[in-house]
């Protein structure tokens, strides 16, 4: 199967080495895809997604990247459908960023993010996979000279019904190469899928079992050195002063470089050499004014942004101040949500050469063509003398998107031209130097009628803007569309419940802290926001939270399907076990309807045990449904260790936490038992890798408050006493 | 040079004092399988075995290993990839960036190497490896199926 990897560079780089003149011919000794490893001959592609070896072998081009979401493999199905190859013939390959600009952005984005990697290019690669298909047939058909219509294939044999002649892919693979790609490809009727929505396995495993698999951090290349780096701890703060006379002696310190105002970064022959010195490096901040700050600082400039007068309106219906005011119960309450890390498995880092002529990066990145931006920037050099070659990422749930270590690694390399340099974070490094979680709180009020029915509902968000920080262009006349994502009128992010009077705003109160789309993104606090309140009015009216929501998402038959078969599935209605109780929150995110019901209990001291989460998801089309449970379970991981432990907090303008003894994760020994229910109910393509994450924090903190009679309205659990009492 | 017997080889390595084994296995031996997570004994991404035992090799200075013991990282766990960890893991499709992959299955090895058909609790309080991207529920299914397949190939 699979030993797909990085891809030679068609254009093999030929870079002359700045300083000794030497040339260098680049690539060669890369971790290699498995045709080239086996020796084989490259062929000719079919068209830019499919290549077919003569020994019938299946080279698919992904051009998302595999961060563990299992996107690769679920492509790959894609194409493979509509090529009707034979699926264990099937590898794959990553086209870089370069090839990608020199042939008109033939893959379309490489961006992988928002749960897009499916969703967003679904059609494109199964025409990918079609063409393929019908060049190759047509080959056939041009061979045997009898008509197309004639010919059919199958697992990767292309036969001829009327005469029983039979050949393979591979037999014609060269000539379908030559013929004009067709224009009209229609594609299967999904009830004709056989391989999209199946369980198929992974096709990135193998390597990463055996301790094969390259990551970026495992690159070596020839004459390669390593660096590490210090950036100022303080945001915004720069470099003063650095003595590098004080280590240059150490052993296989080559060198001890500026980086851009802010870090100072020390070049030797192995890491741990870089970052001994590193650390013994006496460096001089100026820390600027951000050195005021403090974490109080921040909450109290989001706290005033709860009742200040002027805000965006992101959602709005009938009268909310009438409605409020003529309820017959009104229920308040404030809620809020920390800075967090996305603390990926692997750190930050980039390797890259440089020279006056080109500069090639090999990097983790979600977004290879913001990577190969950023590495040109830096590097200045045009775009086309540039290339980055995509690794598979040690994770990256959203951290990835941005190019700040890429350009780092260049201006290192810049400074050593000819000399590839690894680049390597430090888990502190990484931990203080983030694209953070933000920081928001959420002012909730609702009413209800004598009924116990939910008429008004007015939110109040305060805090930071993801895209004000990142992509302020994004902003629509100051507004961040994005901080609505769950509670918006319409859209992939619409609001799961029809509720007559409503009022969502949003206060925009953004921190010297940078911020970050991290996994879920802003669904995370919303839903807490969101499904913890309405729970708190589920109570106040005396109503079944179940029956709560259900009457509120009448027009939503389909969301409504999925929050009832969380609920069933875990028995919502009969008896829990003795000590358990349960909680249940739903939502629709990233074009997916998404439910949990979670079981804990609370034991005497105070303790928290969750047993199970079930959880359901309608993506509307579900390609591969192991994936898709593998994601649900581990977002549930990632989200619970952001409810129990995680929170960045902020002293004298820099993040606290270093690693992950104060920045915990979750053990195996606290992972509830996770059931999924995937239940694709078709007509649509929904994201799976985000939209479950927001619902098991909610789930659990409406099971904590079933089990204890106590509302807890700030996220994380940590310290914070869970009884009554 | 100091001789290491690293997956059943002595290798003959020069480092300086107080460099982790980690970086040793890393950069000096060039086995990368072994990961760097956190640097403090947290997150068990460069779990390896000395002499059967899991260590957290980035807190394990390289010159506290004594020449006579075996070091045994994941490269070196099986001959050709097929330990009843790595056949469960692939089975069951464990990995999901498969960064942490390398410390869990080491520390999955050796647990199975102690107890060969531990329960919940016990994995529980010996898995203590942090994975990211959230494969916990895969891990401990991987290490129940584990259990079965060393009993398959025991009987067969
Ligand atoms: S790197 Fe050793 S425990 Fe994390
Ligand atoms: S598989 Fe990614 S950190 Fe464990």
């Amino acid at each position: 199967m699979s030993e797909g990897n990085i891809k030679l560079s068609r254009r093999t780089f030929i870079v002359s080495a700045g300083a000794s003149g030497a040339g260098l011919v680049l690539g060669l000794t890369l971790p290699v895809s498995g045709r080239a490893k086996a020796g084989v001959a490259v062929t000719e592609e079919v068209n830019a997604w499919v290549v077919v070896q003569p020994d019938d072998t299946v080279v698919i081009r992904i051009a998302r990247s595999e961060m563990g979401q299992g996107t690769l493999t679920g492509l790959a199905q894609m194409v493979a459908e509509e090529l009707e190859c034979d699926w264990n013939k099937v590898t794959w390959e990553y086209p870089t960023p370069g090839e990608n600009l020199a042939r008109d952005r033939v893959w379309g984005s490489f961006a992988t993010g928002g749960s897009r990697g499916i969703r967003g290019s679904h059609q494109y690669v199964r025409e990918g996979g079609a063409a393929a298909r019908m060049m190759l047939v047509e080959a056939a058909a041009m061979q045997w000279q009898v008509p197309v219509a004639e010919c059919s294939a199958a697992n990767s044999v292309i036969t001829h019904a009327p005469s029983g002649r039979r050949t393979t892919y591979g037999k014609v693979a060269t000539a379908a190469a030559r013929l004009v790609p067709p224009t009209e490809i229609p594609l299967k009727d999904p009830k004709d899928w056989k391989l999209i929505g199946q369980p198929a396995k992974r096709l990135d495993t193998r390597g990463k079992l055996t301790g094969e698999q390259i990551y970026g951090s495992d690159l070596s290349l020839p004459g390669m050195l390593n660096a590490a780096i210090k950036a100022c701890p303080v945001f915004g703060g720069t470099v003063a002063g650095f003595e590098a006379d004080k280590v240059s002696d150490m052993p296989g310190v080559k060198g001890v470089v500026q980086v851009d105002d802010n870090a100072v970064a020390v070049i030797a022959d192995t890491w741990w050499r870089a970052k001994s010195a590193l650390d013994v490096l006496p460096i001089e901040w100026d820390e600027g004014p951000n050195a005021q700050i403090s974490q109080a600082d921040i909450q109290a400039r989001v706290r005033e942004g709860l009742t200040a007068d002027s805000a965006f309106i992101g959602n709005s219906a009938g009268d909310i101040k009438a409605a409020l005011t003529g309820a017959t119960t009104r229920v308040e309450a404030t809620y809020s949500y920390p800075f967090l890390n996305h603390a990926t498995m692997e750190p930050m880092n980039a390797t890259a050469l440089w020279t006056k002529d080109a500069c090639e990066v090999w990097c983790p990145t979600q977004n290879g063509e913001s990577a190969l931006a950023a590495a040109a920037e830096a590097a200045d050099l045009p775009l086309e003398q540039c290339d980055v070659h995509k690794m598979l990422l040690g994770g990256g749930f959203g951290r990835r998107g941005g190019g700040d270590y890429v350009r780092q690694a260049v201006l290192i390399a810049k400074q050593m031209p000819g000399v590839p340099i690894k680049l390597l974070w430090s888990r502190e490094e990484d931990m203080k130097h983030g694209f953070y979680h933000p920081i928001t709180m959420a002012r909730m009020e609702g009413g209800l009628d004598e009924d116990g029915n939910l008429i008004a509902l007015q939110i109040r968000i305060s805090g930071q803007s993801i895209l004000a920080g990142r992509i302020p262009e994004a902003l629509q006349d100051g507004k961040d569309p994005i901080v609505f994502q769950a509670l918006s009128p319409d859209g992939d992010h619409a609001i799961s419940y029809k509720i007559p009077n409503l009022l969502v705003d949003h206060a925009m109160r953004n921190s010297h802290v940078p911020p970050g789309f991290w996994r879920g993104v802003n669904v995370n606090q919303n839903a807490v926001y969101m499904e913890c309140f309405l729970d708190e009015m589920a109570h106040a009216a005396g109503v079944d939270p179940l029956t709560f929501r259900q009457r509120l998402m009448q027009e939503n038959p389909k969301g409504l399907a999925v929050l009832n078969a969380a609920a069933e599935g875990a028995g919502w209605g009969t008896p829990a076990p003795e000590g358990v109780f349960r909680g249940l929150a739903t939502c629709y995110a990233f074009g997916s309807h998404v439910a949990a019901c979670a079981e804990v209990s609370v034991d005497d001291g105070g303790k928290l045990k969750m047993h199970r989460i079930v959880a359901a998801t309608d993506p509307g089309y579900a390609v591969n449904p192991q994936q898709i449970r593998a994601q649900v379970e581990g977002s549930f991981v990632y989200g619970l260790s952001a409810l129990l432990y995680e929170e960045c907090t902020v002293k004298d303008g820099e993040i606290e936490q270093e690693n992950f003894d104060t920045f915990p994760s979750l053990r195996i020994a606290e992972m509830p038992k996770v059931e999924t229910i995937v239940m694709p109910s078709g007509g649509f393509w929904g994201g799976v890798g985000e939209p479950t994450i927001a619902v098991a924090a909610p789930a659990v903190l409406n099971a904590i408050f079933a089990a204890t009679g106590k509302r807890i309205r700030n996220v994380p659990l940590k310290g914070q006493n869970l009884l009554s009492a | 040079m100091t001789k290491l017997n690293i997956n059943g080889k002595t290798v003959e390595l020069e480092f300086d004092e107080g460099t982790p084994l980690l970086w040793v296995l890393r950069e000096q031996a060039g086995l990368t399988g072994t990961k760097y997570g956190c640097g403090i004994a947290q997150c068990g991404a460069c779990t390896v075995h000395i002499d059967g035992n899991p260590v957290r090799s980035c807190v394990y200075p390289a010159s506290a290993v004594r020449p006579t013991q075996q070091v045994t990282t994941i490269e070196g766990l099986s001959e050709s990839g097929d330990h009843p960890v790595q056949q469960a893991w692939q089975e069951l499709d464990v990995p999901q960036c498969g960064y942490c992959q390398s410390g869990m299955i080491m520390a999955a090895a050796a647990l199975l190497a102690k107890n060969a058909a531990p329960g919940d609790d016990e994995i529980s309080t010996s898995i203590t490896n942090i994975c990211r991207c959230g494969t916990l529920q895969r891990v401990r299914q991987g290490i129940h199926r584990a259990v079965e397949i060393s009993r398959e190939t025991q009987t067969s």
